[in-house]
C-alpha cells in the first residue's frame, strides 16, 4: 500500500493551485538546474535504475529507450514528444495529470529532454481534450515567464522550447509514428518500423515520444533517486502507477497506487468495492480495452503489475480498469470495443482495415444470437489472421478482447446462439 | 555484404536491398500488391509477409533492410496461411465483377489469388462498396475495386509531382480519391493505370474495347515527343487499341506521357489512304500512277533549285534519306528538315541533340533552364529531373516561362539577356553552375525557334564553356528537341547544302515563286498564304493542314504501321516496328518516294528496306547501330548575335496537342477541353482537330 510519503501525484485531483506557485510550494521545480547540469548520461543511468517502464501500455523501459537516442547525430535536431493522445478506453489518468499536474508534466519534459539532447518538445494532446490544453499551455505560459522554460530554462545554460499540438481526435494518432505523422500535417496513420523514430522520427530526426505520465513522474525520480522508485513496487514492476477504475465500482476513480497491489484490495481500497460485492463480479479489463478480459476466478488472485497480469494472460497496459459485475451482458460489451476498433483503424494496412470490420459483423450477430457455433471458431481464426500482421498494434488490439472472450466466455456465447436456434423454426435456425 | 539464409539457402546481398529483394535474388517468389520498385516503399498491403528467425512477428519482406545472418523463410505453413488471410481480407469488400473488369487477364489480385488464395470464401456479411470518381477523360475510376494498395497516390507525390490523389476517411471507408472531386491533370496520369494492381483505375477511352489476351502485341517505340519512349502497342485487327510503355531504363524507364500513350485513337481518324490529285481546285480521288504522273508532268524539266522539300515531326529516317537522294538527283539542295526554324548548326551534332544523355540527368548536380516548358515538352524527361531533384543536392534556375515544373526552381525571368549575364558570370546562378561538379543546361527548342535562335544558340554555348560544363567525361550542354525526326534528320543530312534554302528560305522563295514545287514530307502547319502558286506534294498520313493545302497527296504509313528508324533527342538511334498495315491504299514512306523516283526517271537504287539502312549507314555511320550513344564532338556553333528583349516562351501551349496524330485524336481534344479548358490556351480554330 503506497505510503502518502512516496506519492508523486499530490494534486491529482486539482484540490489545489495548479498555478506554478502552487506546483512551487508542492516540490516542483525545485533546483532543476541542479539536475540538469549533472548531464546527459546521469538522467538516463537514473532512469535505468528507477526501472521505469513506458506508462502508455506497452511498457517499455524509459531509461532504455532514452539510450537509443543518437549520441551524436550531425546537425539534426533531436525531439521529445510527448503522447497526450489519451484515447484507450477506460483510460482518464493522463487528462488528469494535464488538467492539475502540468507543471510535473513541464519539469519532466525539461529533464527529458535533457536526457536524450533534444531542445525542443512538442506535446500531442488528443482534440476533445480541450480544457486540458488550455491548462497545458496556461502552466506553459507561466514557465516560460518564470525563466523556467525557453532560452536558457531554470538558468542552466540549457535551451529549451516546449510546443503544444492538437489533435482532431483519432484514436490511432495515440500510436506514436501516426502521432508524428499528424504533428507533420499528414494523415495519422502509422509509419514502418524499423526505421524507429529514435533515428528517423518527427521531420526525420531523432525522437523520443513517451506517455505523459512517464514523463511526469521524471522529476520525482530524478529529485529522490531512481533507487527510492525502483525501492517500490515489484522487482521488474518498480514505482507507483496511476490506476483509473471505472465500471461497475462503488466509486470509480483515478489514484496513485503502488506497482503490484492485489486487484481485489486495490478495488476495494479505493472504489468501495464492487457493486454488489466481490462475488457479484463477472470479469474485469484490467488495462485498457484492448487487453483481454479476466474472469473473476483470476481477479481474485491478480497482482496489478505487469507480469502479475501477465501471468494471468491479460497485461496491465494503460492500468484502465474496466470492471464488470453479473449485470453485464458480456458478449455485447465486447461487441462494443469491436465496433470501436472498426472505427478507429486507420485504414492503412489490408489485415486490419478488412479484418476489424469483418469481426464486428460477426460479433454483432452473435450477440444477439443470429450464428452458428462453427461462427465462433471462423471468428477465433479470423482474430488470429490479424493479430501480429499488421505495421501497428491497433490490430492486436481490436483482435485479443475477442480472444479473451472467446477464451473465457464462449459458453456464454453458445448458449445465446443456440437459445436463439432454439426458439426459432428449424429452417430459419440453419440459415 | 550481408549474408542472409533464405528457405535454407545462403546468399550474399548488397547492404542497400530489402528482404524481399534477396528473396527475389535467391529465386523464393514473394507476391506483392504495394510494392513496386520505382514507388517510395508503403508496406501496407501485407501481402509479402515472411518468416524471420528470432523476430517476434512475421516481417513485411518489402520494407525490411536486409541484415547479416537473417534467417528467412517464405514457404512454411505459416507463411502459405498468412498469405490466404491477406488474400482473403482483399477479396471480401472486392467485388467479385471480373467478367466486366477491364482489368481482367491482367490483373494482380487475379493471378495472386489463383497462387495463393485458399480458394473459398468464408465471408458472409456484406460488402462495402464505393461511388466512382470521375478522373477526367483518361481514368475511369471503378473505386469498389480498390485494394487501397496507395500505388497511385505515392506516383502522384512522389513522380509526377503533383499530388493529386490521397486517401479519405478511415478504416474500411478508407477511399482513394481526389481532392473533393477534382480531376487528374497530371500529364503522366495514365501510368496509374499501369500500377494499379486491379481495376480500380483503367483507361477510360480503352474501356470495354477489348481483353488482353486478344490483342496482337508489338514492341515499339514512341514518337509523339523527341524522347523516343519504349512502348507496346496492342492492336486487333487492323487497329491500335491501346499504347502502354515498356521498360527502357536509359530514357524512359517504365513511364509514358498521356499524348504519347492516349492519342493512339488519332490513328485511326483523319486518315489518308490513297492518293489525291487537286482538280479545278477540289481534292480528288486518284491511283498511284496518275499521282505519280501529275508529279512527272510539274516536275520533269523542271530546274532543281526550283524544287525543294520540307520534312515534318513525325518523319522517319529512311524516307528522308529517300527524299534527299531524290532531291540530290533531281539537282536540288532546298531541303529542311527544321519546319519550325530552329537554328541549331546541322553540322555540330552537340548543338543539336542532348548531350548529357536522359539517365545522364541523375549523375548532374545543378540545372539551367532556357527557354522551355519541360512539363509539356516532354513530361517524362521532366520526371527524371524530378527524380533528381528528390535525391536533394540539385539546383535549378530557369530562364523562359514561368511554370509549375513540379520541383523547385529559382526563376529568373525570361528576358533573353539574362543568358548573357550568365555566361559572364555576373548572375547568380553562375555561381551556383560554376561550383557544380556536372552543370548542365537544357535549351527549348522554342528558344531557337526565334529570329535570334542562333545567338541564343551561341550564348548557351558560352554558359556551357565558360561555366565548365563540357570536360573529359561530361557534356552538360542539351538541346531539348520536341520532334521525333528532328535529330535524325539532322543526322542524316536532311538541311541545306551547298547554298540550299533553309526553311525560311524556301517559304521565302515559293512566296517570290522562285522555287516552283515544294515536297512536303508529314510537314504541316504552313503559312497557306506564301504558298498560294506553288506547287505542294504532301505525303504524309493524316488530312491534317499540310494537305489540305495539297496539289498532290501522297499517302504515307504512320508509326505503328512501319519498321522505321528515329533517333530519339538523345542521338539514340531506334526502330519502331509495324503492328498493323497502313490504311487502304497508304504505303510505307520511303517505298512511295522510291517509286515516285522511278516515275520521274531517277530511280533511287534501294530496293529494300535493308538496302536503304544501307545507305543510311553510309550518310552517317551512327546509323549502323542501334540504341547506342556516341558521345558528340563539342566544337564550335551559333553565331553571336545580339539577343532580343522578346520574353523567351516554350512554343508547346497545349501539351496534348502536337502533331496530326495528337490533333486528330478524340481523346486529346476532351483532354484540351477539359484539363486545359476550352481549346486549351489558344483559339480553336479548323485546324485543331
Amino acid at each position: 500500500m503506497l505510503h502518502d510519503r512516496d506519492r508523486i501525484f499530490t494534486n491529482i485531483y486539482g484540490i489545489h493551485d495548479t498555478g506554478v506557485k502552487g506546483a512551487q510550494s508542492r516540490g516542483d521545480w525545485d533546483k532543476t538546474a541542479d539536475i540538469i547540469k549533472k548531464g546527459r548520461e546521469w538522467i538516463v543511468e537514473e532512469m535505468k535504475t528507477s526501472g521505469l517502464r513506458g506508462r502508455g501500455g506497452a511498457g517499455f523501459s524509459t531509461g532504455m529507450k532514452w539510450s537509443f537516442m543518437p549520441k551524436d547525430s550531425g546537425d539534426r535536431p533531436h525531439y521529445l514528444v510527448i503522447n497526450a493522445d489519451e484515447g484507450e478506453p477506460g483510460t482518464c489518468k493522463d487528462r488528469e495529470i494535464l488538467r492539475s499536474e502540468p507543471h510535473k508534466l513541464i519539469e519532466g519534459a525539461l529533464l527529458a529532454s535533457v536526457g536524450i539532447g533534444a531542445h525542443a518538445c512538442y506535446i500531442y494532446i488528443r482534440g476533445e481534450f480541450y480544457r486540458e490544453a488550455e491548462a497545458v499551455q496556461r502552466a506553459i505560459d507561466e514557465a516560460y515567464d518564470a525563466g523556467l522554460v525557453g532560452k536558457n530554462a531554470c538558468k542552466s545554460g540549457y535551451d529549451f522550447d516546449i510546443y503544444v499540438h492538437m489533435g482532431a481526435g483519432a484514436y490511432i494518432c495515440g500510436e506514436e509514428s501516426a502521432l508524428i505523422e499528424s504533428i507533420e500535417g499528414k494523415k495519422g496513420q502509422p509509419r514502418l518500423k524499423p526505421p524507429f523514430p529514435a533515428n528517423c522520427g518527427l521531420y526525420g530526426c531523432p525522437t523520443t515520444v513517451n506517455n505523459v505520465e512517464s514523463i511526469a513522474v521524471v522529476p520525482d525520480i530524478l529529485r529522490r533517486g531512481g533507487a527510492w522508485f525502483a525501492g517500490l513496487g515489484r522487482e521488474n514492476n518498480a514505482g507507483t502507477k496511476l490506476f483509473c477504475v471505472s465500471g461497475h465500482v462503488e466509486n470509480p476513480c483515478t489514484f496513485e497506487e503502488e506497482m503490484g497491489v492485489p486487484m481485489k484490495e486495490m478495488l476495494e481500497k479505493h472504489c468501495g468495492g464492487v457493486i454488489g460485492g466481490w462475488n457479484n463480479l463477472k470479469g474485469v479489463i484490467p488495462g485498457g480495452s484492448s487487453v483481454p478480459v479476466m474472469t473473476k476466478g483470476q481477479c481474485d488472485s491478480a497482482l496489478m503489475d505487469y507480469d502479475g497480469l501477465k501471468e494471468h494472460g491479460s497485461s496491465l497496459g494503460t492500468a484502465a480498469v474496466i470492471v464488470m459485475d453479473q449485470s453485464t451482458d458480456i458478449v455485447r460489451a465486447i461487441t462494443r470495443l469491436s465496433a470501436f476498433y472498426k472505427h478507429e483503424s486507420c485504414g492503412q494496412c489490408t489485415p486490419c482495415r478488412e479484418g476489424t470490420g469483418w469481426m464486428w459483423r460477426m460479433m454483432e450477430r452473435i450477440s444477439v444470437g443470429n450464428a452458428t457455433i462453427d461462427e465462433i471458431d471462423l471468428l477465433e481464426d479470423v482474430t488470429r489472421r490479424i493479430e501480429g500482421h499488421t505495421i501497428c498494434a491497433l490490430g492486436d488490439a481490436a483482435a485479443w478482447p475477442i480472444q479473451g472472450l472467446i477464451k473465457h466466455f464462449r459458453s456464454e456465447m453458445e448458449e445465446r446462439i443456440l437459445e436463439k436456434a432454439g426458439t426459432q423454426p428449424a429452417a430459419d435456425a440453419a440459415e | 555484404m550481408p549474408k542472409l539464409t533464405i528457405d535454407g539457402q545462403e546468399i550474399e546481398v548488397d547492404a542497400s536491398m530489402t528482404v524481399l529483394q534477396a528473396c527475389e535474388q535467391a529465386g523464393a517468389e514473394v507476391p506483392r500488391f504495394c510494392y513496386h520498385e520505382r514507388l517510395p516503399l508503403s508496406g501496407n498491403c501485407r501481402m509479402c509477409l515472411v518468416e524471420m528467425e528470432r523476430a517476434p512477428k512475421p516481417v513485411a519482406s518489402c520494407c525490411m533492410p536486409v541484415g547479416d545472418g537473417m534467417v528467412i523463410h517464405t514457404n512454411t505453413d505459416e507463411v502459405k496461411k498468412m498469405r490466404e488471410a491477406v488474400m482473403e481480407f482483399l477479396l471480401i469488400n472486392h467485388p467479385l465483377d471480373c467478367p466486366i473488369c477491364d482489368q481482367g487477364g491482367e490483373c494482380d489480385l487475379q493471378d495472386q489469388a489463383v497462387a495463393y488464395g485458399c480458394g473459398e470464401s468464408r465471408y458472409t456479411e456484406e460488402k462495402r462498396a464505393v461511388s466512382n470518381n470521375d478522373y477526367g477523360p483518361l481514368i475511369k475510376g471503378t473505386m469498389t475495386r480498390c485494394i487501397h494498395c496507395t500505388r497511385c497516390v505515392r506516383f502522384s507525390s512522389t513522380i509526377a509531382g503533383t499530388s493529386e490523389l490521397g486517401g479519405v476517411f478511415r478504416g474500411e471507408h478508407l477511399e482513394i480519391g481526389t481532392y473533393v472531386g477534382n480531376t487528374i491533370t497530371s500529364e503522366l496520369s495514365g501510368n496509374m493505370i499501369d500500377l494499379c494492381p486491379v481495376g480500380a483505375l483503367t483507361s477510360l477511352p480503352y474501356a470495354f474495347k477489348a481483353r488482353p489476351w486478344e490483342l496482337k502485341k508489338t514492341e515499339s517505340i514512341d514518337v509523339l515527343d523527341g524522347l523516343g519512349s519504349a512502348i507496346r502497342v496492342d492492336s486487333r485487327g487492323g487497329e491500335v487499341l491501346r499504347i502502354i510503355p515498356r521498360l527502357n531504363d536509359d530514357v524512359n524507364e517504365e513511364w509514358l506521357g498521356d499524348k504519347s500513350r492516349f492519342a493512339c485513337d488519332g490513328l485511326n481518324r483523319q486518315r489518308l489512304d490513297q492518293p489525291y490529285i487537286k482538280k479545278d481546285g477540289k481534292l480528288q480521288a486518284a491511283t498511284w500512277d496518275e499521282a505519280f504522273g501529275a508529279i512527272a508532268d510539274k516536275v520533269n524539266g523542271l530546274d532543281g533549285s526550283k524544287i525543294a522539300a520540307l520534312a515534318g515531326d513525325l518523319v522517319d529516317v529512311e524516307a528522308m534519306t529517300a527524299l534527299k537522294d531524290l532531291l540530290a538527283s533531281l539537282g536540288s539542295n532546298n531541303m529542311d528538315c527544321r519546319q519550325e526554324g530552329n537554328a541549331v548548326d546541322p553540322n555540330v551534332r552537340a548543338s543539336y541533340i542532348f548531350n548529357s544523355t536522359v539517365a545522364g540527368i541523375e549523375d548532374a548536380d545543378a540545372l539551367l533552364i532556357v527557354g522551355s516548358n519541360p512539363r509539356i515538352e516532354n513530361p517524362v524527361l521532366n520526371a527524371r529531373i524530378r527524380k533528381r531533384y528528390l535525391e536533394g543536392g540539385f539546383k535549378v534556375g530557369v530562364v523562359g516561362p514561368a511554370a509549375d515544373l513540379t520541383y523547385k526552381h529559382d526563376y529568373f525571368g525570361a528576358d533573353a539577356t539574362t543568358l548573357n549575364d550568365i555566361a559572364s558570370g555576373k548572375h547568380e546562378f553562375a555561381k551556383v553552375l560554376k561550383g557544380a561538379e556536372k552543370p548542365m543546361i537544357i535549351v527549348g527548342a522554342g528558344a531557337l525557334m526565334r529570329a535570334d535562335g542562333a545567338a541564343i544558340l551561341a550564348a548557351s554555348k558560352a554558359i556551357a564553356d565558360n561555366l565548365g560544363m563540357v570536360k573529359d567525361d561530361w557534356n552538360g550542354f542539351n538541346v531539348l528537341q520536341t520532334s521525333a525526326s528532328r535529330v535524325g534528320g539532322l543526322d542524316i543530312g536532311f538541311s541545306p547544302k551547298d547554298g540550299g534554302l533553309d526553311t525560311v528560305g524556301i517559304l521565302d522563295a515559293c512566296g517570290d515563286g522562285k522555287v516552283e514545287v515544294l515536297y512536303l514530307l508529314g510537314a504541316d502547319g504552313m503559312e497557306a498564304a506564301k504558298l498560294s502558286d506553288t506547287f505542294i506534294i504532301y505525303q504524309g498520313h493524316h488530312g491534317d493542314s499540310g494537305a489540305h493545302m495539297a496539289d498532290v497527296i501522297l499517302p504515307g504509313a504512320a508509326y505503328t504501321e512501319k519498321n522505321a528508324t528515329y533517333v530519339n533527342m538523345e542521338g539514340r538511334v531506334q526502330r519502331t516496328s509495324l503492328a498493323v498495315f497502313a490504311p487502304g491504299q497508304a504505303k510505307e514512306d520511303w517505298a512511295i518516294i522510291r517509286a515516285l523516283s522511278a516515275a520521274l526517271g531517277k530511280t533511287l537504287p534501294y530496293d529494300t528496306l535493308p538496302d536503304v539502312r544501307g545507305r543510311m549507314a553510309e550518310i552517317n555511320p551512327v546509323f549502323a547501330t542501334t540504341d547506342e550513344i556516341t558521345p558528340a564532338e563539342w566544337t564550335d556553333f551559333g553565331m553571336a548575335g545580339d539577343l532580343q528583349l522578346k520574353p523567351l516562351s516554350s512554343h508547346i501551349r497545349n501539351y496534348y496537342m502536337t502533331d496530326p496524330i495528337s490533333r486528330a485524336s478524340e481523346t486529346m481534344a476532351a483532354c484540351t477541353a477539359e484539363l486545359l479548358g476550352q481549346g486549351g490556351e489558344t483559339e480553336r480554330t479548323g485546324t485543331d482537330g
